[in-house]
């Protein structure tokens, strides 16, 4: 790559600083790769700094183009030409608009927050520098995906994700369950990947250009076929990097990272870029209603599957894995509306990315006072003993509920509504996807409160440390506590100061458009009014289950959903039956095959070569004798011959 | 007495060597046993020569016995240098070459 310096078209000042919003992340991460123990002491801190700083040049960045009206904000910073190959040409660059703005900030911000608390929750860690390092890396490649001008640089940023996730998840890999949790990872996106990458091979041979940009303005002129094609390919990888259906499987087991991993993972970065890449291809999809359509289903199936998975784990943080898979399903579905629901899927979020960080970093508080146990049957009355988790917590937990006024309010209504929004004039699909909407929305509030009053409130069901003294669970230090607090009070006021007046919505307009109209079949003020009936009466259930009953300390055998729930609906087992054995028979089967016929054919034919050596080495007796005598047969061999064929 | 008895003596004396090469095992035998061939097979150029009146068959002869001089030479030489060291002189001893 040649870098030629900075150039920027922007219409605001501070464009050039783009660069470092991904530069600072980076070379924190390499320094504490590169510097070894000896950064020991102070490595944590840096990390700290790496993503502060990027912070603040997302702010800088916000003011500065706060400055300007909407329709001149969008600015592309090129560091140079990237690729030079016949009449294609590739300049690496970053793209600033509100869209990668506003991912730049929730990445950063609730990053920051996250790796205050990792320096004392992973402060007893002999590897702490490592992992920030791995963080580092993390946010560094989020920020290049989210702020990249190109698909291509955009995969580079998607791939770096990728291997951060693999090596935070499995961070402990020492335990080799985790070990092969974080392989799992890997694949299921690898799978996901292929997906951007036929993407991208369709968009050249059809646009020839992989930027934004040309992209966008090119897309109007393709056949439909080739736009349904580029988006469902499209979909394919968001659905492996955001854990939708059917590549879900391999979120729940990247809980083996530590707590601040699957905070990271499931709050602000990784599972975003699905819907990220959705909306950043508006273009595409709102010009392939098919393709929509799909993406709409895959955020139903996912939305449902997610929050009956969650109703039946009794491990806290694979409550919480299976609560954001429901959660994205939320935003895929408001992605897939189209123009209706862009903003809605990106406000949901950034609301969400505040309140599920929350509540993972309250879960990490929870273990760090449990002596790492994440069984809820083993918690319980905790509110009295951890009263600062407990009201984050509960501010968290109010907020995924859609509670008004809380941040989930603001930005989950909207999308039922939208969903309840009759597409393509096709009415059924308002009422299915609504109601399946609306049916989450219920589930979620279950299940939310389930984990929520297991954990902090009924009886006390603690059992014993790994080394057999009581549990005796205290709060968490002030450097674990601040972020959770931030987080909560970010629950609490966000949503309303993003929704209220449609601030949100005009600020994303730029990008993705004008929200268009449409009539949900059902007026607002019953859909709230339904959503929160529904909402506060399967929290009122909850409470009735787990608070007021007794919690049995060991699993009930339940019924056939909860059984298939426990076991994530059987999905390992379909990916086992489908593809793991087949794979696998395939592999031995060409293990056998190489060892029968490749190796076979060359070993034989040495191990014959040395047979009739061995029958050649018996004729060498080294008697002088004896070849004499041979010779002599010979010739007189040959005379006889001579002598009768002259005859 | 005509030229086909010196044709036989000469196959006979052949035979004679080929077969004192065969059968003697000491070296110094064996080199006489390759002697007579040799001179053997002169006769029957020298005779050939004669039959067919021409005296390539002769000069012939004569390389032969030059290569034969050499040749005692060189495998006199052999003979006795591995008589040193092995104290035998005997064509079965020395099997070193064996497969």
């Amino acid at each position: 790559m040649l870098i030629t310096g900075i150039t920027t078209d922007a219409a605001w000042s501070g464009a050039a600083l783009a660069p470092w919003l991904v530069g600072i992340p980076l070379l924190s991460a390499a320094v504490l790769l590169l510097a070894g123990r000896r950064s020991d002491r102070w490595g944590h801190w840096l990390g700290v700094l790496a993503p502060l700083a990027s912070l603040v040049i997302g702010v800088v960045l916000l003011f500065s183009m706060l400055s300007v009206p909407g329709g001149s904000r969008t600015a592309t910073v090129s560091l140079g030409r990237w690729i030079d190959a016949g009449t294609f040409h590739l300049d690496a660059g970053f793209r600033i608009d509100p869209l990668s703005l506003t991912f730049v900030l929730l990445v950063t911000f609730v990053g920051t927050l996250i790796h205050v608390y990792s320096v004392a929750y992973m402060e007893h860690d002999a590897d702490r520098r490592r992992f920030f390092a791995y963080m580092n890396l993390f946010v560094a490649a989020m920020l290049l995906l989210v702020t990249a001008s190109s698909y291509l640089l955009l995969f580079v940023g998607w791939e770096g994700v990728g291997l951060a996730s693999y090596l935070l998840i499995g961070f402990w890999n020492h335990n080799p369950v985790y070990a092969a949790a974080a392989k799992k990872a890997f694949v299921a996106n690898r799978i996901g990947d292929v997906g951007l990458i036929v993407a991208m091979g369709l968009l050249f041979s059809h646009v020839g250009a992989l930027d934004f940009a040309t992209v966008d303005a090119a897309v109007p002129h393709l056949s439909t076929g080739a736009v349904t094609a580029i988006g469902l390919m499209l979909l394919l990888a968001a659905c492996g990097k955001s854990a939708q259906f059917p590549l879900q499987s391999w979120l729940g087991d990247a809980m083996a990272g530590p707590t601040p991993v699957s905070a990271l993972i499931h709050a602000a970065t990784m599972v975003t870029a699905g819907v990220y890449l959705v909306v950043r291809s508006n273009a595409i999809f709102t010009a392939a209603p098919d393709a929509r359509l799909v993406v709409t289903i895959v955020g139903a199936i996912s939305l449902l599957f997610g929050a009956i998975v969650g109703c039946a784990k009794d491990d806290i943080k694979k409550a919480l894995a299976a609560s954001t898979m429901s959660q994205i399903g939320y935003m895929m579905l408001a992605a897939g509306l189209g123009p209706v629901g862009y903003a809605f899927a990106i406000m949901h979020l950034v609301t969400h990315g505040f309140f599920k960080a929350g509540l993972f970093l309250g879960a990490g508080s929870v273990m760090h006072g449990m002596d790492d146990q994440t069984d809820m049957r083993g918690f319980g009355g905790l509110g009295r003993t951890m009263k600062i988790t407990y009201f984050t917590v509960m501010a968290g937990w109010l907020a995924i509920l859609g509670m008004f006024p809380l941040s989930g309010f603001w930005s989950k209504d909207p999308i039922i509504e939208a969903a309840f929004v009759p597409q393509d004039g096709q009415t059924w699909r308002a009422w299915v996807f609504g109601l399946v909407a609306l049916l989450g929305a219920g589930i979620t509030s279950f299940y939310m409160s389930r984990l929520f009053f297991m954990t902090f409130e009924g009886k006390r069901r603690w059992t014993t440390k790994t080394d057999g003294t009581p549990q005796h669970p205290h709060e968490a230090p002030a450097l674990m506590t601040v972020p959770m607090v931030i987080l909560a009070i970010g629950s609490v006021g966000l949503g309303a100061f993003l929704a209220v007046g449609d601030r949100f919505t005009r600020w994303l307009e730029p990008v993705t458009g004008p929200r268009g109209d449409g009539q949900a079949v059902l007026p607002g003020w019953l859909l709230i009014t339904l959503s929160l009936v529904l909402v506060i009466g399967a929290a009122a259930y909850a409470w009735t289950r787990y608070a007021v009953a007794e919690v049995p300390a060991t699993p009930p055998v339940g019924t056939l959903v909860t059984r298939a729930a426990r076991k994530d609906l059987y999905q390992d087992v379909v990916n086992d039956a489908a593809l793991v054995v087949p794979g696998r028979m395939l592999t031995r089967s060409l293990v056998f095959g190489d060892r029968a016929v490749v190796d076979g054919a060359v070993s034989g034919i040495a191990k014959s070569t040395v047979k009739v050596g061995d029958l050649a080495r018996k004729v060498q007796t080294g008697h002088v004798r004896s070849y004499a005598a041979t010779m002599t047969l010979g010739v007189v061999v040959l005379a006889v011959v001579v002598l009768l064929l002259g005859s | 007495m005509t030229l086909t008895h010196y044709v036989v003596l000469a196959a006979i004396l052949f035979s004679i060597g080929a077969t004192t090469v065969l059968v003697r095992r000491n070296a110094i035998i064996v080199f006489m046993g390759v002697e007579l061939m040799l001179n053997a097979t002169n006769l029957a150029l020298v005779t050939f020569s004669r039959m067919h009146g021409n005296l390539t068959g002769q000069v012939l002869a004569f390389f032969v016995m030059v290569v034969a001089a050499a040749e005692v030479v060189i495998g006199l030489a052999i003979i006795i240098s591995i008589f040193r060291t092995r104290r035998s002189a005997s064509v079965d001893d020395v099997n070193l070459l064996k497969g």
